[in-house]
């Protein structure tokens, strides 16, 4: 049996002062060479339960194991080598070309002083290479496109040589050739490198058309699991976003399409 | 190339300091003494305080992830200055003694800042973190100044000689306090250059790149109140050098924390070190406080970075 990367069991979160739980008793394991979707209706947890996961918020009941050691049990340094994670909104305060940005993925991999060693370099260039950001080594990252900007952040994430990869909707404000490139790559890092991946998406269609697996939240519960025939349905879709649907299918995969008011039988 | 314009340049600064003044340059006994007790440890100590408010300068800014943070716009320079002003009103001087008061009110002063700057919400805004400063700089410069006219008129002279801001007290002995309460945290700044480099993307970010962002905020905000309070207790508040050359060398070396902190101290002990030469060469033998020369020079950068920053 292949080991867990991530795993979650019963975790419940409220934030103080709300009047419910924004995480409520959620199960989720991710294990290598696996690409997870997470959706949901704003406001539905998403981006709470994968900072529970990732450990920047702690449970008020449930556990986090991160290859197979409880969360608790890691440093900032080591987890940074075992996750490489990119958040939905970051700005760079001071300008930076874009090599010096993606060296950052190898900081938890150095000291704290010296120059990053060769091996350090090359973990770089492949993780450039790989998201195809290699040309922009040396433009300010200020000067970057939003698909650029969001494709060498993957790519920082890579050079962090990580076993699992979080991306917390990555293909918002992008066109959908950016935004079709971006599935590719984490499918491909997923089934080629089998890296564990973790992907927050508004794309239900994509995603029920690249993930191994989905996970629909609903206020903090998970509303569905499995693949994309267990989440793709009707009276489920439609309770979860609260808009009517019509489910069709391509090339076998199911897929929905919001109904116009005046296409409501 | 860089560093050997840099360093050549600390150099020159050091030299001409020491080979500048009323007395001039010759080779006699008194002139050697001169230059021995007044003129090499004057320079030295603007040197090092130069440097620790660069590199103090350089870490606020990426900690609070704003341009316009320094030591003396966080109110970390006003606290230092009231802790000084308090002790010698309590009759608590003497070198040792001055920095570890000037440290207290600076921790204060960076505690209140901080908490009026999560007042607003659980995230730290650094607009009003910087307002924060702003009002706590204000309130302890009222305390001062409170403390300053209740006081008898030899002591208010002495507080307000000090508080100009200068050099003209330096001695050797001066050298090794600031250097013995400075050394740990420029050293302990330098080793978090890395995080420094993290907490710049935003907190959420430099976690999941492996900083530890909690312990780096602790011990840079506690290193930054200990560099400045030992600033200010010898050579009292110096504005714009924390805020000015940060910014310079960014502009021409970089953002990353690894050279942008060496280079930051070389240049800001350069700066300072000429500011002070100025200062008590120009208006012979009536002596400007240095304070008042990096202002004049500051505030014209000052201008031009706010136009800059906030296009």
């Amino acid at each position: 049996m292949v080991s867990l990367i991530l795993e979650a069991r019963g975790l419940v979160f409220r934030y103080a002062g709300a009047a419910r739980s924004a995480v409520e008793d959620v199960d989720l394991s991710l294990g290598p060479g696996e690409l997870l979707a997470l959706v949901g209706p704003n406001g539905s947890g998403k981006t709470t339960l994968l900072r529970l996961m990732l450990g920047t918020l702690v449970p008020q009941r449930g556990v986090v194991a991160v290859l197979g050691r409880p969360l608790a049990a890691w440093d900032r340094r080591e987890l940074a080598r075992a996750i490489g994670v990119v958040v939905q909104r970051e700005e760079a305060t001071f300008p930076l070309r874009a090599r010096e940005a993606a060296m950052m993925g190898r900081y938890p991999h150095m000291g704290p002083l010296g120059a990053p060693a060769t091996r350090d370099q090359e973990a770089v260039d492949r993780a450039l290479e790989r998201c195809d950001v290699a040309s922009l080594s040396d433009r300010w990252v200020g000067t970057l496109s939003g698909g650029e900007w969001q494709r060498l952040r993957i790519a920082r994430a890579l050079a962090q040589d990580p076993r699992a990869l979080v991306l917390d909707e990555p293909t918002a404000n992008l066109d959908v050739a950016h935004e079709m490139e971006l599935f590719e790559l984490a499918a491909h890092l997923a089934r080629v490198d089998g890296i564990a991946a973790l992907v927050v998406t508004h794309h239900l269609n994509l995603a029920a058309r690249y993930a191994d697996r989905l996970m629909v939240l609903h206020r903090g519960r998970v509303a569905a699991a499995g693949s994309a025939a267990d989440v793709i349905r009707r009276e489920l879709l439609e309770s979860v976003f609260g808009w009517p649907v019509e489910v069709t299918s391509w090339h076998g995969t199911p897929q929905f399409i919001p109904l116009k008011r005046s296409e409501e039988t | 190339m860089k560093w050997v314009v840099l360093g050549a340049s600390a150099a020159l600064a050091l030299l001409t300091a020491v080979a500048v003044g009323p007395a001039g340059f010759a080779v006699d006994p008194v002139t050697l003494a001169i230059i021995r007790d007044l003129r090499v440890p004057r320079a030295l100590l603007a040197f090092l305080v130069g440097g620790s408010l660069a590199v103090t300068g350089s870490a606020l800014q990426a900690l609070v992830r704003n341009p316009l943070a320094d030591p003396y716009l966080l109110g970390l320079s006003g606290g230092a200055g009231l802790g000084v002003v308090a002790a010698i009103a309590l009759h608590l001087g003497g070198p040792w003694i001055l920095p570890a008061s000037a440290f207290l009110g600076a921790l204060a002063a960076i505690v209140v800042v901080y908490r009026l700057g999560v007042v607003t919400g659980a995230v730290l805004d650094t607009r009003v973190l910087l307002f924060s400063g702003v009002v706590v700089g204000a309130f302890a410069a009222a305390m001062m100044g409170a403390i300053m006219a209740l006081s008898p008129a030899a002591e208010l002279r002495n507080a307000f000689v000090w508080l100009l801001g200068g050099f003209g007290s330096a001695s050797w002995q001066s050298v090794s306090v600031f250097a013995a309460y400075a050394a740990l945290p420029v050293t302990l700044i330098y080793l978090a250059a890395r995080s420094l480099d993290l907490l710049t993307l935003g907190e959420e970010p430099a976690q999941y790149l492996g900083a530890e962002v909690e312990r780096t905020k602790r011990l840079v905000y506690g290193a930054a109140s200990l560099l400045t309070a030992a600033a200010v207790a010898v050579s009292g508040t110096i504005g714009f050098v924390g805020l000015v050359v940060p910014h310079a060398i960014r502009l021409v070396w970089g953002h990353l924390h690894r050279t942008l902190l060496p280079a930051a101290f070389l240049l800001g002990g350069t700066l300072l070190v000429f500011a002070d030469a100025l200062a008590r060469t120009v208006f012979a033998p009536v002596e400007l406080p240095v304070g008042v020369v990096t202002a004049l020079a500051g505030v014209p950068v000052f201008v031009l970075l706010v136009r800059r920053w906030s296009r």
